[in-house]
């Protein structure tokens, strides 16, 4: 099995690349890839806790969390890009990490494939 | 041991978004990785500006003035200090007007000694095919 770098910098609401990256995430984790899921900027509105689930918006938590727990899936988020916004440490969802932009490019390192999604 | 090269293409126009200035700091992130990698393994990175990325190294950009916060000049300027590999695209260049003169090519201020190259499409396209993995921004 290999594994799947995703970077991402688009944020949760106001863009659908957040949604199509984790759904890439989804259906190589159910094929037994490991994937390193990375957000950047905006993208780590993915990683505060609390959010509800509206029909007009997207609500990624339940995923997120079936994909941890397989142990195939991990998910970090730049540590400076969230304390700018205002996402502190206690405001992390179980099971994400916070880590500088290095554990990104480090990640790349051994990924079979790394998909980077840089827009906004 | 071993190597991986990561090639950063910038081709969004810096302020509008983050994208761009994103691009930079994890680039220039790629100095410090080496504490999440076994010993000799390296990542290294370079930075080809394209498009509307050529923006991103205009001179004398007034972030700092205007919105309080630090410059992508200045980012641009600390990847060429670290001495990363920074290619601009010729052809856009030529497409906005846009000259050597009106670029941040060098971090002599700074006591860098590396100077970033104008370069035909070409030479880009070089670039990323030998790059492991490429990085849009």
């Amino acid at each position: 099995m290999g594994k799947l770098t995703i970077g991402t910098f688009s944020s949760l609401v106001g863009s659908m690349s957040l949604d199509f990256a984790v759904k890439l995430s989804e259906a190589a984790v159910k094929k037994g890839h490991k994937v390193d899921f990375w957000m950047s900027g905006n993208a780590t509105m993915l990683a505060k806790k609390g959010q509800k689930a509206f029909k007009d918006y997207s609500f990624l938590s339940k995923t997120l969390q079936e994909m941890l727990a397989t142990g195939n899936f991990n998910i970090t988020a730049c540590e400076a890009c969230a304390e700018a916004r205002g996402y502190h440490k206690e405001d992390c969802p179980d099971g994400f990490q916070r880590k500088s932009m290095d554990w990104y490019l480090a990640s790349t390192f051994e990924a079979d494939r790394v998909l980077h999604i840089g827009g906004d | 041991m071993a190597t991986k090269k990561l090639a950063f293409v910038v081709r969004s126009l810096p302020y509008k978004t983050e994208a761009s200035r994103l691009a930079l700091t994890h680039a220039i992130s790629s100095q410090t990785v080496e504490i999440y990698l076994n010993d000799g393994d390296l990542v290294e990175a370079s930075i080809s500006y394209v498009g509307d990325g050529v923006f991103n190294i205009l001179k004398n950009q007034q972030a700092g003035k205007h919105y309080g916060i630090t410059t992508n000049e200045g980012h641009a300027k600390n990847t060429l200090l670290l001495d990363l590999k920074v290619l601009i695209c010729k052809e856009d260049l030529d497409k906005f007007g846009l000259t050597e003169e009106n670029l941040v090519m060098d971090a002599e201020d700074l006591g860098g000694d590396m100077r970033a190259n104008i370069v035909s499409y070409n030479e880009i396209q070089k670039e990323m095919e030998t790059a492991d993995h490429l990085l849009f921004c």
